[in-house]
């Protein structure tokens, strides 16, 4: 009877290994190999021998980026645009769904989330394409719009100062919507005798708000805040580097993009595996410390 | 909840009024760009570029949608793209959801370190240029299969799909089916798939959104003009100025012409490649909640 319990349990552990196969394939064939090639960034690239066939070069080309004179602003730039996404960007979905779930007439609050989800599905080219359009200083409603109150003539693409701001507002018009869909989940789990009581207690709407929802989302706040901390220094490539042009280029070349530009564009293997390599230690260092630090404040922590 | 509250007081009344002008205020700036992006799209050219048309379109006019129609470019960017994205779904619905079904087995003795190393690649991952190495060596690039199988597997999405296994499948389910002799391919295809509509749906949008507006992976793998994807089209289009497929557009003699037509001819290819997702929205929006409430359960 075992034995033959056994014979099954390996029949069927068979099958489950032969559905996993082709998801372990491609984790291991494209995010594993990868790792490995890694070694690239303490290598020489050779053409003729591979990926780990060139000369041991240790930590020079990490020097030669920390010596570049691009170093401080790139950083500056990575930095700056980020942490600006993050502070600004990161209570607009808290703020969102806080509003959203105050709306008790069920159609409104229908129509209102079916509206503030849908800029998220379009593609970054063509929201990029349509800041090009709306906010041209000659022909865009914007441009019209900030000639009539005032503002002159200001091409908010193609300005050092107004670069960050443009990049944040429009990231934030385009996912908040969508990032406040974490929060309302939480918010419908809310036990709802908690309402009811606080009602018969004669609290406001303010402070059910205050008292009631916020609180409730402080563990999700937490552990989002911590994921999007160890993002610190990676913004996504695709914006900035659609959003790039040759006026607002010293604000707006960041590592990414200088990573794209040094492998991709110029050949430079090796230096630019260097820095995105530089890039991944700096991202983990700061998920790694903000995690520790929350698991010690407010015991909420990812691992 | 009405109920409770019959009687309106000043606080509350003040509250509805605030809240009301938020939603308002809210609801505005997210429509208003993209509904302008419609009435422009079909307006003259001159009176939109004149800040004329804000309400509503003037001066109808579809050349815009007439040049595109008639652009070469365009139309093969769109085959690629359905091609690309509709068997780009496929394979990756192929792979997660087997998968996901695997590692929500408790019985699967090794699921714990298979884990591990499906979560380790969100945060750590070789980096842009050895992964390009990479596809060169397996001569994926400049191939239609880069968008296809390579990162077939998204590791969030699989743990979506695997929290909603855990949470919905009851493990008396399979005993009983294991009683009767059901293996686990008939299982998962009998039993488990027909229970999870909802989570294919999601994973299967998010999947295939991500296809369609892809750009990344033709920026860094694909050359050849004949396989490029729509979104690399829409790059040429509306950030580099090449509006005309002839070439002009970008000034010269024609330039006053082209760049009257210009606005109008990108306003409509937004239209465009955009629809087919617009399109699938509505039927899908009613799972959104559904599909990040399954993540958030375990994260």
């Amino acid at each position: 009877m075992r034995s033959v319990m056994k014979l099954g349990a390996v029949k069927r552990d068979y099958q489950l290994w032969l559905m996993i196969l082709p998801a372990l394939a491609t984790i291991f064939i494209f995010n594993y190999i990868p790792m490995y090639g890694v070694q690239l960034a303490f290598r020489d690239y050779d053409f003729s021998k591979g990926l780990t066939g060139g000369e041991w070069k240790g930590l020079f080309y990490f020097q030669q980026f920390i010596e570049s004179y691009l170093f401080s602003d790139l950083m500056r730039n990575t930095f700056f645009i980020s942490l600006a996404t993050i502070i600004i960007g990161f209570p607009a979905p808290i703020i969102l769904a806080l509003v959203l779930n105050q709306i008790r007439r069920k159609s409104f609050k229908n129509v209102m989330q079916t509206t503030v989800y849908l800029p998220h599905f379009i593609s970054v080219i063509v929201l990029v394409g349509m800041l090009n359009v709306l906010l041209s200083p000659e022909t865009g409603i914007v441009g019209h719009l900030m000639k009539a109150i005032g503002l002159g003539h200001i091409n908010l693409l193609a300005s050092s100062n107004t670069f960050i701001p443009t990049y944040v507002i429009s990231d934030i018009w385009q996912h908040c919507g969508w990032n406040s869909i974490i929060y309302l989940a939480a918010l419908s789990s809310v036990d709802p005798q908690l309402y009811d009581s606080s009602k018969i207690d004669g609290a406001s709407r303010w402070q059910t708000i205050r008292y009631i929802d916020f609180p409730a989302l402080m563990p999700t706040i937490v552990i989002l805040f911590i994921l999007s901390m160890g993002g610190i220094l990676s913004t996504g490539f695709e914006k900035i580097f659609l959003m790039q042009n040759a006026l607002n280029l010293p604000v707006s070349e960041v590592i990414a993009t200088y990573v794209y530009k040094m492998g991709i564009v110029s050949n430079q293997f090796s230096y630019a595996s260097a820095i995105g390599l530089f890039n991944t230690i700096i991202n983990f260092i700061f998920l790694y410390t903000m995690n520790t630090i929350s698991r010690r404040v407010s015991d909420t922590s990812l691992f | 909840m009405e109920k409770i509250s019959p009687r309106l007081g000043g606080g509350e009344i003040l509250f509805r009024m605030v809240l009301f002008t938020i939603c308002a205020l809210i609801f505005l700036m997210v429509a208003y760009p993209l509904y302008f992006i419609i009435i422009a799209s079909v307006s003259d050219s001159t009176l939109v570029s004149t800040g004329k048309v804000l309400l509503f379109p003037k001066g109808t006019s579809l050349f815009g949608y007439g040049e595109i129609f008639k652009d070469e470019r365009i139309w093969t960017g769109y085959r690629n793209t359905l091609f690309y994205t509709s068997v780009g779904t496929l394979v990756n619905l192929l792979f997660t959801l087997p998968a996901a079904y695997v590692l929500s087995r408790k019985e699967f003795k090794a699921r714990k370190y298979i884990m591990f190393a499906f979560v380790f690649t969100m945060f750590f991952n070789g980096g842009l240029i050895p992964t390009y190495l990479l596809m060169k060596d397996l001569h994926l690039t400049n191939t239609p299969w880069v968008f296809i199988v390579p990162f077939s597997v998204n590791v969030f999405y699989l743990i979506i799909a695997r929290t909603f296994f855990e949470s919905t499948l009851p493990p008396e389910l399979y005993e009983a089916a294991a009683i009767d002799g059901c293996s686990h391919f008939v299982y998962f295809v009998k039993v488990a798939l027909p229970l999870s509509k909802a989570l294919i749906s999601v994973i299967g949008l998010y999947y295939l959104v991500g296809h369609w507006n892809d750009f990344f992976t033709a920026l860094i793998y694909i050359r050849d003009n004949e396989l490029k994807p729509l979104q690399i089209i829409l790059r040429d289009i509306l950030l580099s100025n090449q509006v005309f497929a002839s070439g002009a557009g970008t000034g010269g003699d024609s330039g006053g012409y082209a760049q009257k037509y210009a606005d109008q001819i990108k306003y409509g290819v937004i239209i465009v490649s955009t629809l087919p997702i617009l399109v699938l929205y509505p039927f899908l929006q009613k799972y959104f909640e559904k599909g990040v409430m399954i993540g958030s359960i375990k994260g």
